[in-house]
């Protein structure tokens, strides 16, 4: 038996796997990050060069950031900007209250049918958005709620989800320091105020981010509910500026709306990545 | 019961007035919409009861080519994003190297624009009279000629549409797989190798099965996601669906509500509803092959 020849062999095997591996891995990323790369170098091209160019360059030797003046002051990019930040922040700030207070009730306090609400609270997870946004359409209509911010806002508000993740992380609270607390009569909403909220923390950090993605990319209910650009958000914003944006098809200044409406989400991504997988891991979907 | 018994239900009280307002009473109202023939929703009157909606959307050649096109979507993307999601898992978690970096890079189109993002496809694969475009192009080095990807033949926009949606999913399904091959126990693996098991009979034998309750829900949700698909559809070929012959059933049920053919909420109901069943149905016929199939510890 040569040893020296099957442990070569072995080894050799060992490395081409290794580098299949890898080939895979980097031929992904690439796939995953190239639109990123497109839309970053289209956007800093000029509109006469980006359509002379018949074969798309790779790279560009001269940078211009004219697009992004012009993404800002063709269309109100900016308006679709703070628009979709103050639906985002109202939305999860109510959305925040809304499940705390609801987790708070199922975890911690005891009161006549509880079992019962929270049976029908995990009934509703099931219930396709589909089905509901017709009715609700037509509520907000009804209610002249139309283009604007409360009728965008107050049907996205809930998420069973969410207060069944929280009920979960508050029941993991021992009784002890809840008896403790009242002992001491400390009453019930300092005593989730002022122990339970700090003690989940990151379940809460990592609720507000989720929900905050969601609204950021949120399109459909946006769609109905505005027809007024100045209530658009910035994913109707963007098919408005695609559809009849900046006259003939000025494709650079598109992509410079597209990375300034894409860069908060990207930068919340980089900063908290580890919260957000590990928050999706635990049964997010997309919206 | 103590005398603070109800206040439990005062915490509850904001909860239920948004569900109630906007997720009880709309699927209830939702039936109802479906079988009053003939509504108007200017004047708000309607002509009977009855089954017309839902045979009217059935006979609605634009709801039949939206029915196509969502199963055909439904049907490639579905097994093709679990299958290549499963192999990148499993190449994951065979490196030690720049996992985290992989991992973090490939979780990325979770977070970003479906629509913004959407844009840049149509970008890449537009033929406009200026360009090709860089995917035809890339064809271009294999010999085949230029293909109009956003506004040219059927089964080219379907495979721009089925691309776009595998990219868009694929995080998801990484991500959940991912963890579940890492909290697979390493001592079933030493066990085999001790065995002198080789590497594809461990990962028939040991990982699939350790692992199929997460393939599993993966593909229950995958099927649900992508017989809801729309706003991929909408960032690829604009708002008018129908004129591009790529609507979906759910695109089918907005336009019937709004928009340029809108007004309809009866019809609009009825073909949710009709979703609904198919979604219904189909997670129902999942759930019985994986009692078969799927081994839970």
């Amino acid at each position: 038996m040569d040893y020296e020849k099957l442990e070569r062999r072995a080894r050799l095997r060992d490395r081409t796997r290794k580098t299949l591996v890898y080939a895979l891995l980097v031929f992904w990323a690439v796939l995953v990050l190239f639109p990123f790369y497109w839309m970053l170098l289209t956007s800093v091209k000029s509109y006469g060069s980006y359509n002379s160019e018949f074969i798309p360059r790779l790279y560009t030797l001269t940078p211009t950031l004219e697009n992004y003046l012009s993404a800002f002051q063709a269309v109100p990019l900016g308006r679709y900007l703070v628009n979709t930040v103050v639906f985002t922040l109202a939305t999860t700030a109510l959305m925040l209250v809304v499940t705390v207070l609801a987790a708070f009730a199922f975890a911690r306090l005891n009161f006549p049918g509880k079992d019962l609400a929270f049976t029908a609270f995990l009934s509703l997870m099931m219930i396709p958005a589909e089905l509901v946004v017709i009715t609700n359409f037509v509520t907000i209509t009804d209610l002249n709620l139309r283009n604007t911010f409360a009728g965008l806002i107050l049907p996205s508000v809930t998420s069973v989800f969410y207060i069944y993740l929280l009920k979960e992380n508050f029941a993991q609270i021992p009784d002890e320091l809840y008896y403790a607390a009242k002992v001491d009569g400390t009453s019930d909403l300092k005593y989730l105020w002022k122990v339970m909220i700090p003690i989940c923390q990151p379940t809460i950090v990592t609720v507000t981010i989720l929900k905050v993605i969601e609204c950021w990319n949120s399109f459909v209910w946006p769609r109905l509910i505005t027809d007024d650009a100045n209530y658009f958000l910035v994913s109707n914003g963007i098919q408005e500026i695609r559809e009849n944006g900046f006259g003939r098809e000025n494709v650079p200044a598109m992509m410079a709306a597209v990375v300034a409406i894409s860069i908060p989400l990207v930068v919340l991504f980089l900063i908290f990545h580890k919260k957000i997988m590990a928050g999706v891991a635990r049964g997010g979907t997309k919206g | 019961m103590d005398n603070r018994s109800w206040k439990g239900w005062l915490y509850l009280l904001p909860a239920l007035c948004f569900l109630g307002a906007f997720l009880v009473y709309p699927l209830m109202d939702v039936f109802i919409y479906s079988v009053e023939e003939g509504y108007n929703s200017a004047s708000q009157t309607y002509f009977g009861v009855g089954l017309y909606n839902f045979s009217y959307v059935l006979h609605d050649t634009y709801f039949l080519q939206a029915l196509k096109n969502t199963f055909i979507l439904v049907i490639i993307t579905v097994p093709l994003s679990t299958g290549i999601a499963l192999l990148i898992s499993a190449a994951l978690a065979s490196v030690r190297k720049l996992r985290e970096l992989f991992q973090t890079v490939f979780f990325l189109p979770y977070v970003t624009n479906t629509l913004a993002v959407g844009l840049v496809f149509m970008i890449l694969f537009k033929k406009t009279p200026y360009s090709d475009g860089l995917m035809n192009l890339l064809l271009g080095l294999f010999g085949a000629g230029p293909v109009d990807f956003i506004d040219g033949p059927y089964w080219a926009k379907m495979f721009v549409l089925c691309f776009y949606t595998v990219w868009v999913v694929m995080p998801f399904k990484i991500l959940i797989l991912t963890s579940a091959l890492a909290s697979v126990s390493q001592t079933y693996y030493n066990a085999a190798r001790v065995d002198g098991t080789g590497r594809l009979r461990m990962f028939t034998k040991i990982t699939l099965p350790m692992i199929s309750p997460s393939i599993f829900y993966l593909v229950i949700t995958g099927f649900i996601g992508a017989f809801k698909a729309y706003s991929d559809a909408v960032a690829l070929f604009g708002t008018d669906l129908n004129a591009a012959g790529m609507n979906t059933i759910v695109g089918y049920v907005y336009d019937m509500l709004y928009g340029n053919s809108g007004g309809y909420p009866s019809y609009a109901s009825a073909a949710a509803i009709v979703l609904f069943v198919i979604v219904l149905t189909i997670t129902c016929i999942n759930l019985l092959v994986s009692r078969k199939h799927v081994h839970y510890v």
